[in-house]
């Protein structure tokens, strides 16, 4: 058993005087993680895939992601951003990738190494390993740190089938590192390597890394707390750089399919995002073995990265512009020479397994487990079915497991105190 | 003791085919069996209700888990099947045309069930109903 269970850090947290104690997230998270208690939203730390999702549903604002501010920067001696090509989509009237770059080194970084020329070394390595015929299909991406969570918890017999590589931004972050100290001089520590992200999932990976032990990403930026400062900085740019090596390909991966479309021919694949699609298509790829299906790509945010919770834009009109974006970085760069990404195949692969999260098991003895299972059963029984989320379980099903579990008291259902109560009134 | 698990299998709806299975996986996690029992039961659990459908126009399905095993026993008031032996072969399927149409008829679901269970049983009579009973050890 590694990694999971050691260091249960979320990005994302609550806000308690903001939160209202309505059943919106509590009805939404994908695993079932959140409770209401004393009027508050909780969230399970073992369930908890960090999706993100109850901080694009919350009414109140009252969820948020707790990433780093600018002032990290201040612990190193050279800054590197490494902007998600989502980032892209967020500005309006852009034409042209560079005036994002070059407005990042003028708020504070050194050197900027875009995530989408990163994506060009996992797709090379992606391709290589899809044709060896190792890999167990389908074959499901793993770039997505909420999906590689959600299949841990949710759908453990899957875990064998995640593409067992790195994520872009980490391949980012080793090669901008790598090409920094050949370059400055500075050593490793000195250098400070920030992802630029889109989403609560990608913040998680720093205090929990997936397939290894110590992420190369020193700190993690969230698309929105940039933002201002970033537009203004670009409004002022007195000279722009040609500095974005970005390929249509590479910023293709903000939006859902990029990735699949940069492996072109590589058999039968499937594109499927939001975290309700992909639970439904999962129980199928559990159960139906004549699928046939070589790869899939699956993004917990629907329509892709463009869409992650820490985003300003609506995504699929950064989408859109992503699409656009991607069209004339191929034009601007069709007679430039292609710089390779500095990472070696074997710095791609997992360093560590990755193992799925044992959460549900009701007793570690079998004989105990059965009999609980008894108990929920006739616990549920007598409960109504209407999934209210009033004792602040999401759903019935959920509470009587609570109740056997002692999370939780069969009183705190509103429709079992009234039946009490008009009992005790008839008397 | 035993935990017992019912379900409906409606004949005319491919649609609700995946709710039953779901719950099903969803208790073999509470009782935190292997992924590798998870992943044979859900197989045998899915190409038994797909079988129950387009062959046996909807039935039941009931299963019982103990100590020892998992039994998962399909019945249904179908046609039922003539000839056992053949339809245990890979490839062959009386799949009617419409079903053909929809993607299913490869002829491998009792191969797959016999493949990933321990004990197969086939009961059946023409015209009166078929029972399928696989068994899934635990021990």
């Amino acid at each position: 058993m590694s990694g999971f269970l050691d260091n249960l850090h979320h990005s994302v947290t609550l806000d308690k005087d903001k939160c209202k104690g309505c059943t919106t997230c509590l009805k939404r998270c994908p695993t079932e993680a959140i409770r209401i208690h004393d009027g508050k939203a909780r969230i399970i730390r073992e369930l908890c895939v960090d999706c993100g999702e109850c901080i694009k549903v919350c009414p109140y604002h009252a969820k948020k992601a707790v990433t780093d501010s600018l002032d990290k920067l201040k612990n190193y001696k050279y800054n590197i951003a490494l902007p998600a090509p989502a980032l892209y989509g967020q500005f309006q009237n852009l034409k042209d990738i560079d005036y994002v770059l070059n407005g990042l080194l003028a708020i504070g970084f050194d050197h900027v190494y875009e995530t989408a020329k990163a994506t060009e070394a996992v797709t090379e390595y992606t391709k290589k390993l899809l044709v060896c015929g190792k890999l167990k299909k389908p074959v499901i991406n793993s770039a997505c740190p909420a999906v590689v969570r959600l299949i841990c918890v949710r759908f453990p017999s899957l875990v064998e089938n995640i593409l067992p590589i790195i994520a872009p931004f980490e391949a980012a972050a080793i090669a901008a590192r790598r090409d920094a100290v050949a370059r400055t001089g500075f050593s490793p520590e000195e250098i400070g390597v920030f992802f630029i992200s889109p989403c609560a999932a990608k913040a998680t990976t720093i205090p929990n890394p997936i397939g290894m032990n110590v992420s190369p990403v020193s700190g993690v930026l969230s698309i929105k707390s940039i933002y201002m400062p970033l537009a203004s900085a670009m409004k002022k740019l007195k000279e722009l750089r040609p500095l974005s090596e970005a390929s249509l390909e590479g910023v293709n991966w903000a939006r859902s399919g990029g990735e699949t479309k940069a492996l072109g021919n590589i058999g039968r694949c499937i594109c499927v995002d939001g975290v309700e699609n992909i639970i439904s298509l999962f129980e199928q790829i559990e159960d139906n073995e004549a699928l046939d299906v070589d790869f899939i790509e699956a993004l917990s945010c629907e329509g892709g990265c463009v869409s992650g919770a820490l985003t300003t834009e609506n995504g699929y009109i950064a989408k859109m512009r992503i699409v656009e974006l991607g069209k004339a970085q191929k034009e601007k760069l069709k007679d430039m020479p292609v710089n390779p990404v500095n990472v070696d195949e074997a710095e791609l692969d997992w360093s560590r397994k990755v193992v799925s999260r044992d959460v549900h098991n009701l007793d570690s003895d079998f004989k105990a487990a059965l009999k609980k299972l008894e108990q929920i059963n006739k616990i549920y029984e007598t409960l109504p079915h209407t999934d209210c989320g009033s004792c602040g379980s999401p759903t019935c099903k959920c509470f009587a497991e609570d109740i056997v579990r002692g999370m939780a008291e069969e009183i705190d259902c509103i429709h079992k105190l009234k039946e009490k109560i008009s009992i005790l009134m008839s008397k | 003791m035993a935990h017992k698990l019912h379900f409906d299998i409606d004949g005319t709806d491919f649609g609700v085919a995946g709710l039953a299975s779901s719950n099903f996986k969803k208790v073999l996690k509470q009782l935190g069996l292997s992924n590798e029992i998870i992943r044979k039961s859900a197989i045998c659990m899915y190409e038994g209700e797909i079988n129950t459908i387009i062959h046996g126009k909807g039935g039941a399905c009931d299963i019982s888990i103990t100590e020892e095993s998992i039994t998962i026993t399909f019945t249904d008031n179908g046609p039922g099947i003539k000839d056992i032996e053949r339809a245990m072969q890979e490839g062959f399927s009386t799949a009617t045309n419409e079903a053909r149409e929809l993607g299913f008829g490869a002829g491998m679901g009792l191969p797959n069930m016999a493949k990933y269970s321990d004990k197969l049983t086939i009961n059946s009579q023409e015209g009166k109903g078929t029972t399928v009973e696989i068994i899934i050890n635990l021990a």
